[in-house]
């Protein structure tokens, strides 16, 4: 017999593997729950999957009785809205300012302080600061997006032209290359893949801050939803929700992958 | 007037010494192979010359004039590893320099210009034996290949000066064979000047018109940084000359094994 490190299982054994621990958590969830409404039909705590389908079915599929809009739609259009403004801002900019910093040492010696410093600033704790400013209205929700991932998404991207090998940057300048040409034919293309992961890895602390931002002060949005209802303790709504933003957030990170993949299969053969 | 004058050059790190007291002078169209200890400054050297390091004493003209201090058009590379550009392929790589050549703040060229570049980095790609990985990218490309699409790709910039950082260190011997009988033909062909720099002392011998050996003359086993090396043979070669080429090894072998018990990273080479 192997030793356990060097036994390896087959395929169908991972699928079942992985999916044990969401099916033994799913069992447990259905068992607390149903022996908690079995003491009292009104606990709001553990609601049971068919209460959470109505739910789904008065949030999705009904016009709200006091707006006739489709709340979960209006939700979740309007929290991707933000999100989606928010971190292509914020990749915008780190990929102007990271490259500028990772490839001019003397912007780098001007800004790469000052990044360093925004970057420590807890974003949380200016958000006051961002509602007086920029009102309570769209723009300091991506203000606060922005606030908080561009400093380290401008940080990485710095770091990645860096790696950039020495080697292709004299070969440029062999090949006839002044600084911009280097810049876009050598780095842009370079750091670009290396942005789209970055960006995967912002998202989630973007979706962090869009809550936080929406439960704080909005009329919309799905973590307005969710703290809207917490008064009411409908974990009925808030335990969709929160699978639906999940797979919100996974579908775009599958699509970034694809994405990179798809754009740049240079990137990942060469083992990133 | 020779090409290239080295008048009594000196490069320091600090208190190390990699260089000392250079003095040669390099014609037009020559092929000088330099071998040598690891940590006896071959490619510090070869940065002096590509323009990333400078001399701290003394002079390194090029046609009489003190040479640029940055990497420009007259002097390609080839390093040993990552010399090709991994975000385009073989063809893209080779007509990199006609289109920053004619397109300055785009990079790129279009229409009838490109399909000119294009031609002619097909026939620069056939040059070197790559006419079958045309759209291969360098990580589709084995070691050899991917140092062809390199020469393919400097040459075609018809740069005076080519450097050559032992391009040929990791590749099999079979297929190193293959590319001296390249780089030879391409030398001649495109009336170059050559320095290239390897471990493989025969490789040097077999290639080069002209073999330099850097040594240190002066070699203080408790401080090997004290002293710099210098050129100690300058020889015409591409003839047969077994006698010298074992007092060279026994010479190359006694430095590296003195400098690598003193210094486990050789600090000249990596400063």
């Amino acid at each position: 017999m192997k030793k356990l490190i060097n036994r390896q299982p087959n395929r169908y054994a991972r699928w079942f593997l992985g999916l044990l621990p969401f099916a033994l958590l799913l069992a447990i969830y259905i068992g607390a729950s149903s022996a908690r409404l079995a003491e009292n039909p009104d606990d709001p705590l553990l609601p049971s999957l068919t209460q959470m389908a109505e739910a789904v079915e008065r949030m999705a599929f009904e016009p709200s009785k006091r707006s006739g809009d489709y709340l979960l739609l209006q939700d979740t259009l309007a929290s991707l809205q933000r999100l989606g403004i928010g971190i292509g801002v914020s990749a915008a900019l780190a990929l102007i300012f990271g490259i500028a910093n990772g490839a001019i040492p003397y912007v780098r010696a001007t800004l790469s302080p000052l990044v360093v410093g925004i970057s420590l600033v807890p974003p949380m704790a200016i958000l006051p600061i961002l509602f007086i400013v920029f009102g309570l209205q769209e723009l300091a929700k991506v203000m606060l997006i922005i606030i908080g991932v561009t400093p380290f998404m401008i940080r990485d991207m710095q770091q990645r032209t860096l790696e950039i090998p020495e080697e292709q940057i004299i070969k440029m300048q062999t090949l006839g290359a002044n600084t911009w040409q280097t810049i876009t034919r050598l780095m842009l293309p370079q750091i670009m893949p290396r942005l789209l992961a970055t960006t995967r890895l912002a998202l989630g602390t973007a979706w962090l801050f869009l809550i936080a931002a929406e439960a704080i002060a909005a009329t919309e949005g799905l973590g307005y939803r969710i703290f809207l209802v917490r008064r009411y303790l409908s974990m009925d709504v808030i335990l969709p929700y929160v699978l639906w933003i999940t797979l919100l957030a996974l579908v775009i990170d599958f699509l970034l992958n694809r994405w990179s993949r798809w754009r740049y299969p240079w990137f990942h053969a060469t083992g990133q | 007037m020779a090409m290239i004058e080295i008048r009594n050059l000196w490069k320091e790190f600090g208190d190390d010494v990699v260089l000392e007291r250079l003095n040669a002078s390099i014609e037009a169209r020559e092929f000088v192979t330099v071998v040598g200890a690891s940590g006896c400054g071959k490619t510090t050297f070869l940065k002096m010359l590509l323009g990333t390091e400078t001399p701290t004493r003394g002079e390194l003209l090029l046609d009489g004039k003190p040479i640029p201090e940055e990497p420009d058009a007259t002097r390609g590379i080839v390093f040993q590893r990552y010399s090709v550009m991994p975000h385009l392929d073989a063809t893209g790589n080779v007509m990199l320099a006609g289109e920053l050549e004619a397109s300055r703040w785009l990079g790129r060229v279009f229409g009838a210009n490109r399909r000119r570049l294009r031609d002619d980095a097909v026939a620069m790609l056939k040059e070197v034996g790559l006419e079958h990985a045309l759209d291969k990218y360098p990580h589709e490309l084995s070691g050899g290949m991917q140092q062809r699409l390199a020469l393919a790709q400097a040459l075609i910039k018809k740069p005076r000066i080519l450097l050559l950082d032992e391009p040929f260190g990791a590749l099999d011997p079979g297929i190193r064979r293959d590319m001296h009988e390249l780089v030879s033909r391409l030398w001649r062909e495109q009336q170059l000047t050559v320095f290239m720099i390897t471990h493989d002392i025969e490789e040097g011998f077999a290639l080069g018109t002209r073999l330099w050996v850097f040594d240190k003359e002066r070699l203080d086993p408790q401080a090997p940084e004290a002293y710099g090396a210098r050129i100690t043979y300058d020889l015409a070669v591409g003839r047969d000359d077994t006698g010298v080429l074992d007092d060279i090894n026994a010479d190359v072998d006694a430095t590296a094994r003195t400098i690598d018990t003193q210094t486990p990273q050789p600090t000249g080479e990596h400063p």
